[in-house]
């Protein structure tokens, strides 16, 4: 049986050649998802907005206008009326009563329950949420400080792990995958909830692990080849690396596109957002951490004059320690 | 690098078979289950998303508690300074400011106030501070102001006898495993599968349920106490119910018995007309002599049945009560009435509990969830190992194995930890087996390369091992990093989330590098193969 190699050997794909391009293209679209975000804003979910959200599951397809009418003659808010998942199921937004207690909320609930119970015989709810201004301010500050956070965190360890271009590319190819993430979203009008929190954080965790893969074998390069030129280096890393990149792209599109169609619409958006985010921390790997390693002057040589500082230093301890009686 | 000696392999094995070990329990039936001895009870519980359910956070105001703190301080010094042989005249009595502050009448006395009242504080905290000030102003007033630390002790304690107290209620519910945690300073988090409507477990936890018998300041002028005048001695509180229409009423200030007597409570039907339903109580010894006596001293005159500060009822006494046992009437229905028998069976709580947070998920999403997520996993894991023999045949069927003996291990963690397995939770596991597989890729593509660089088998693949160990370890820190920071910073769904990615990423590792190398040794061992298909 012949073993399958999606990556013929010896492929010499020149990346680094047409980086001027991919900056220009990359800035181009990071500017366009941040605008994005920035005119339409994110859809957001009860979760960071507080107020109730209600999934109620009709026997048939229902009319959605019809419906909403029906809600805002409740005369408890607007309500948002989304269809959710199969074309029966629609997702129910209304704000939190003015009176912010306990009672209120769940009356709303009760309202429409009884009114849709009354109106649609058969409709089901599947699921109710309640979440306070207080908790979603709490859920939205805690949300935004863990994906500061890790990206932080990440690009601390690599500049203490190599050089500090290192800590930089990684950091700016980190911002420019979540703030692609959050275009998406701009555009897409896919709700933005705590789940998809949690999409940003591993689109985070599988970027980092990708660059960690290629930033090593540039590592590993830049000790083998002390006078190759940079761009060489890094389109021979890439190049190297890339059965991998396209391997582990391909097993982990595998298992997301397969929790994508069979995996239910509660996890839709969390599926979505986590594949974009392979393809875009795929490529962000290549031509934004990559390519920026050049921009930001590393070479082979001044990263050898820090290794051999580093070892110096580590020498020096060593002869003190040494010295003592 | 490749030599596994005879105490590593059992190491390996061992290890893995008792992951493996652990994860069964999962998958049997409750009946079966409950026969296990304890130490094989390892079960991943199911979150509300998967199981269904209502999930409630209950907040309490620390400023309620710090109130109550004052009304108990003010009750506790008057008692003080009327005590003994010396009592202590004081006036002006004020708690403004949060602080409670009184006048000394005879200024001599200043100094023994202060010595009387200075007991009454308590430590708080480590550093030895009280949970008063005692200072004196002006001479002769006296002025105790609560420390911080005072106020989050007490907070802390309220929130602990809340926990129990709800832990109770719920009990009496009757519903099965609720789960009751802590969350902060002054949060509670309420769990409770399978219930599908919250509404009457929150109207029981909404109760604060502290019950006083006082009674009525009949002497009281009708026209003063609706203009919310009260006599001395006494207080104006609502009752909504009044058959005479007033919405408030005078009662003494005097607790007759109160709640904390009780011994008993139930809900029964009125004696007298057999159709409105009441809570029938029974007192202790001396909640029961109390109440007799009172009740033979006020025979003919009304008393009031007062909850959570509001007068459900205000019956005459008839006769002397004295067998410990009364009854609350109030305009009850029989679930209202059942509902405040478990609120005063259980105990008050001892501060005011709101809803900020609710989340309800019916049973049927949760099932079909639970089905698809099950369905898309299967697919996933079929698809990943298929795509993985085609691409590194022998070496793809080792990555494999590891694979599968990693999401076993991984739901045996989870088992020993009591992780809770979440919707989030379930794509974590579909994401950790597409970059399980990462790590015996870049092990696998390594070897490919060292083998077209013209190393020997042997050398490739003990090169392979050795320099993707290096970077799977890197990648997997930072991975770690981000997965960290999610479970400390998430809640809900993202720390469900997190928890299956950081046992993932710490059993992966273990499987897809040693185990796989483990695996990997056996076969060169035994067939000593000049070239490999990889």
């Amino acid at each position: 049986m012949r073993l399958l190699k999606l990556v013929p050997d010896n492929t010499n794909i020149g990346f680094v050649a047409i980086r001027k391009w991919a900056f220009g293209l990359t800035a181009l679209l990071t500017v366009l998802a941040v605008a994005a975000v920035g005119a339409r804003g994110l859809n957001l979910g009860v979760d960071f907005v507080g107020g109730l959200m209600i999934e109620a599951k009709f026997p048939s397809k229902p009319p959605l206008e019809q419906v909403r009418s029906d809600i805002d003659r409740l005369g408890v808010g607007n309500g948002t009326l989304q269809q959710f998942g199969d074309p029966n199921t629609v997702s129910i937004r209304l704000p939190l009563p003015a009176n912010e207690g306990a009672g209120a909320a769940n009356a709303v609930v009760g309202q429409v329950r009884g009114l849709l119970n009354q109106k649609y015989p058969g409709v089901t709810f599947s699921r109710a949420d309640t979440v306070s201004g207080k908790v979603s301010d709490e859920l939205i500050r805690n949300g935004a400080l863990a994906v500061i956070l890790a990206i932080f965190g990440i690009a601390v360890f690599s500049w203490f792990r190599y050089e500090w271009q290192f800590g930089v590319s990684t950091f700016v190819a980190i911002m420019h995958d979540v703030l692609m993430t959050l275009g998406f979203f701009a555009i897409t009008r896919l709700e933005f909830d705590l789940n998809i929190v949690a999409a940003v954080l591993t689109i985070i965790g599988y970027s980092i692990n990708d660059k960690m893969v290629i930033d090593d074998r540039i590592r590993e390069n830049m000790r083998k080849y002390r006078k190759m030129d940079m761009g060489a280096l890094i389109d021979l890393s890439v190049n190297e690396t890339l059965p991998r990149t396209v391997m582990t792209s391909l097993t982990v599109m595998l298992a997301l596109g397969s929790l994508l169609i069979f995996g239910g619409h509660v996890l839709h958006g969390f599926t979505a957002a986590m594949l974009l985010g392979i393809v875009v921390g795929t490529y962000s790997s290549i031509y934004v951490s990559s390519s920026l390693l050049i921009s930001l002057g590393l070479t082979p040589e001044a990263a050898m004059r820090r290794a051999s500082k580093v070892a110096d230093v580590a020498a020096g301890a060593e002869r003190m320690g040494g010295e003592r009686p | 690098m490749l030599g596994f000696t005879r105490w590593k392999i059992w190491l390996v094995t061992l290890s893995l078979t008792l992951g493996i070990l652990f994860a069964i329990p999962t998958f049997l039936p409750d009946r079966v289950f409950n026969q296990l001895p304890g130490a094989l009870q390892t079960k991943v519980n199911l979150g509300l998303d998967l199981s269904g359910g209502s999930h409630l956070l209950l907040e309490a105001n620390p400023a309620d508690v710090a109130k109550l703190r004052l009304d108990n301080m003010e009750e506790q010094v008057r008692t003080e300074l009327r005590r003994g042989d010396t009592k202590i005249a004081i006036g002006d009595i004020s708690r403004t400011g949060a602080k409670l502050s009184f006048m000394v009448r005879n200024p001599v006395q200043v100094d023994a106030a202060v010595e009387r009242i200075r007991p009454l504080t308590q430590g708080a905290g480590m550093t030895g501070q009280r949970d008063f000030d005692v200072t004196v102003v002006d001479s002769s007033t006296v002025v105790l102001t609560p420390t911080q630390a005072g106020i989050d002790n007490a907070v802390d304690q309220a929130m602990d006898v809340a926990k129990e107290v709800i832990d109770r209620r719920i009990n009496e519910m009757g519903t099965r495993e609720p789960t009751i945690i802590r969350q902060g300073a002054n949060r509670i988090v309420v769990q409770v599968p399978g219930l599908q409507d919250p509404g009457e477990l929150k109207s029981l936890l909404g109760q604060t349920a502290k019950l006083e018998f006082k009674l009525v300041d009949y002497t009281a002028d009708p026209a003063e106490v609706a203009k919310g005048h009260a006599p001395v001695g006494s207080e104006i509180l609502p009752y909504p119910d009044n058959p005479s229409g007033s919405p408030v009423i005078a009662v003494k200030r005097e607790v007759m018995v109160s709640g904390e007597d009780l011994i008993d409570a139930s809900q029964g039907f009125d004696s007298q007309n057999g159709n409105s339903a009441v809570v029938n109580i029974r007192f202790n010894g001396a909640g029961g002599r109390k109440f007799g006596r009172v009740t033979t001293e006020n025979v003919n005159r009304p008393f009031a049945i007062i909850l959570d500060g509001k007068v459900l009822s205000a019956p005459n006494i008839n006769e002397p009560i004295l067998g410990g046992s009364a009854q609350i009437s109030g305009n009850f229905d029989v679930k209202n009435a059942n509902q405040l028998a478990i609120a005063l069976r259980s105990g008050k709580l001892p501060v005011k509990l709101t809803v900020v947070e609710e989340r309800t998920v019916g049973p049927d999403l949760g099932a079909d969830s639970i089905h698809k997520g099950v369905i898309a996993s299967t697919i996933a894991t079929v698809a990943v190992l298929a795509f993985m023999i085609l691409t590194y045949g022998r070496f793809g069927f080792y990555a494999n194995c590891a694979v599968v003996i990693n999401i076993f291990v991984i739901l045996g963690v989870m088992g020993i930890l009591n992780a809770t397995l979440t919707l989030p939770g379930i794509a974590g596991f579909v994401l950790t087996i597409g970059t399980a597989v990462d790590a015996n890729v870049l092990i696998n593509e390594r070897i490919r390369e060292e083998r077209r660089r013209g190393r020997s088998v042997i050398a490739a693949i003990e090169f392979g091992y050795k320099e993707a160990s290096r970077t799977i370890f890197e990648a997997n820190v930072t991975h770690a990093i981000a997965g960290g920071i999610m479970f400390v910073l998430g809640s809900g769904p993202v720390k469900g989330f997190a928890i299956v990615l950081l046992i993932g990423i710490a059993t992966s590792v273990f499987t897809a590098v040693t185990f796989t190398r483990m695996l990997v040794s056996f076969w060169l061992r035994r067939h000593r193969p000049t070239d490999i298909h990889i």
